[in-house]
């Protein structure tokens, strides 16, 4: 049978893509499980990061599971979700922050005016970890995101017992210019975050990214982050971000509650 | 065995898909920032190279020429798809690095240009070398480019510092155009300038 046949076209097509389609099935469900778990751990790796307990060779499952307690808070009026409530989406294990965002019930879409970090929509619910000690809760992890220059930044913010002071700051995904915007990622850059103030003492937002070096002798050095160089559009989405998540729309009304009634 | 060594050594210099064929840029120019993703995405490049040719090569006689090209590419793709998983399970920070671009790897021109150009004519054990050997050609290029590059943009080896920078009590100031893509530009020039003026025979005629 010559090779030019449709018939014999038809058969090579289909028994070659039989055989790639069973390769590639193959190799995505073996390795899914593999790669659920380096995702999860990643994420629970800069949940770390930001509470400044992670170091090299830990088990990051075991301090995980010691010290964080995880919550599910309602954005709008600040309350905590009971447990009772949580579902197949409102679940702190399995939330999804992209998922939540796009999702009808659980996302809003995000006035124009109001969208300073450029993410059109945002969740309604938001999964929080608390760092807890000796019964005493010392830090608490905020998911925080916005748009850089080319991507969307996911990363985690932490405040100390006082609520106002930065204790750590990172962020875990991200696809910012290597070398200038990804410096995001430089573990120097985010020290500077740790010990700066985020809120003065009316409650109100402070913290700000500024282009350049901040003046260490002025007024405002204990709530100002020097800007990366040569990545002016990062910079300003990162001060966006962080302003926006800690502002009225984000984590605002709950800050408020835990003020009022002190954190527990 | 003289014609095997021939396959696999001449696309390293004497022919090198980057350098003499000025195929597979692209790629060449987005991943080597860094010597670590360049090291991965060769091994990808590699793998993908010598197995689609061997299977290309492995049912050439049977190919029916108004779909060959269709062929290729659900065989180079396939390739892709499992390499890009089995990065993804093994070397998830890497991954993360190389984004989109282990999947890029199936418009790489490196890959049609061997496909179309050897494994569609010989053996599946001689294409099986030619991929391999067009592999190294490649990895070679990339490796050469992401040393240099992470070394004078950001003093890095490796991610192991070995010029101290001055933004870290250091030294050296990095030069940070060398983290962007038009360096990988001016060092590809620069290595073709190298080769051809080692080896006068590669150069064009007017």
């Amino acid at each position: 049978m010559s090779k030019e046949t449709k018939k014999k076209t038809v058969a090579v097509a289909f028994g070659v893509c039989l055989v790639c389609s069973v390769l590639v099935s193959a190799a995505a469900v073996s390795l899914s499980g593999i790669q659920a778990q380096n995702k999860k751990l990643d994420r629970l790796k800069n949940i770390l990061l930001a509470g400044d307990m992670f170091s090299k060779n830990v088990d990051i499952e075991q301090i995980y599971k010691e010290n964080i307690d995880t919550q599910i808070i309602n954005l709008e009026n600040g309350s905590v979700v009971p447990e009772k409530d949580y579902n197949e989406k409102l679940d702190p294990q399995k939330f999804d922050i992209k998922k939540m965002a796009d999702d009808p019930q659980y996302g809003k879409a995000i006035p124009a005016d109001e969208d300073k970090t450029g993410i059109k929509r945002q969740p309604r619910f938001m999964v929080i970890y608390k760092v807890v000690k000796d019964g005493k809760v010392k830090k608490i992890i905020l998911p925080v995101y916005g748009k850089g220059i080319w991507s969307t930044m996911y990363g985690f913010i932490a405040l100390g017992e006082d609520l106002q002071t930065v204790t750590g700051f990172t962020f875990y995904e991200h696809g910012e210019t290597p070398g200038l915007g990804g410096e995001v990622d430089n573990p120097r850059w985010k020290r500077s975050w740790v010990g700066k103030k985020a809120f003065d003492e009316k409650g109100n937002v402070v913290i700000e990214v500024i282009k350049g070096t901040v003046d260490q002798s002025g007024p405002k050095a204990e709530s100002q982050i020097d800007g990366l160089s040569g990545a002016t559009l990062t910079t300003r989405g990162v001060d966006n971000l962080v302003r926006y998540w800690l502002g009225k729309n984000g984590y605002g009304p709950y800050l408020a509650n835990l003020r009022e009634r002190g954190i527990k | 065995m003289n014609k095997f060594k021939k396959l696999l050594l001449d696309p390293i210099f004497n022919n090198n898909p980057i350098t003499a064929q000025i195929l597979g840029i692209c790629s060449a120019l987005a991943v080597t920032s860094k010597l670590e993703t360049s090291i991965v995405m060769s091994l990808a490049v590699t793998f993908v190279l010598a197995f689609s040719s061997f299977s290309i090569s492995l049912i050439r006689e049977h190919i029916p020429s108004s779909i060959r090209i269709l062929i290729e590419m659900t065989i180079i793709a396939s390739l892709v798809i499992i390499a890009d998983q089995v990065i993804k399970a093994f070397a998830y920070d890497v991954s993360k690095q190389l984004s989109v671009y282990v999947g890029l790897i199936i418009t790489n021109c490196i890959l049609m240009g061997r496909a179309e150009a050897f494994a569609l004519k010989e053996p599946p054990v001689k294409s099986f070398m030619d991929g391999i050997g067009n592999g190294l050609g490649y990895s070679f290029v990339l490796l050469v480019v992401g040393f240099t590059r992470e070394l004078i943009g950001s003093g890095k080896v490796l991610g192991f510092t070995v010029l101290s920078p001055a933004t870290e009590g250091g030294w050296y100031v990095p030069n940070g155009l060398f983290l962007l893509a038009p360096s990988a530009f001016i060092l590809i020039g620069l290595l073709i300038w190298a080769i051809r003026t080692w080896k006068p025979e590669q150069v064009e005629e007017e």
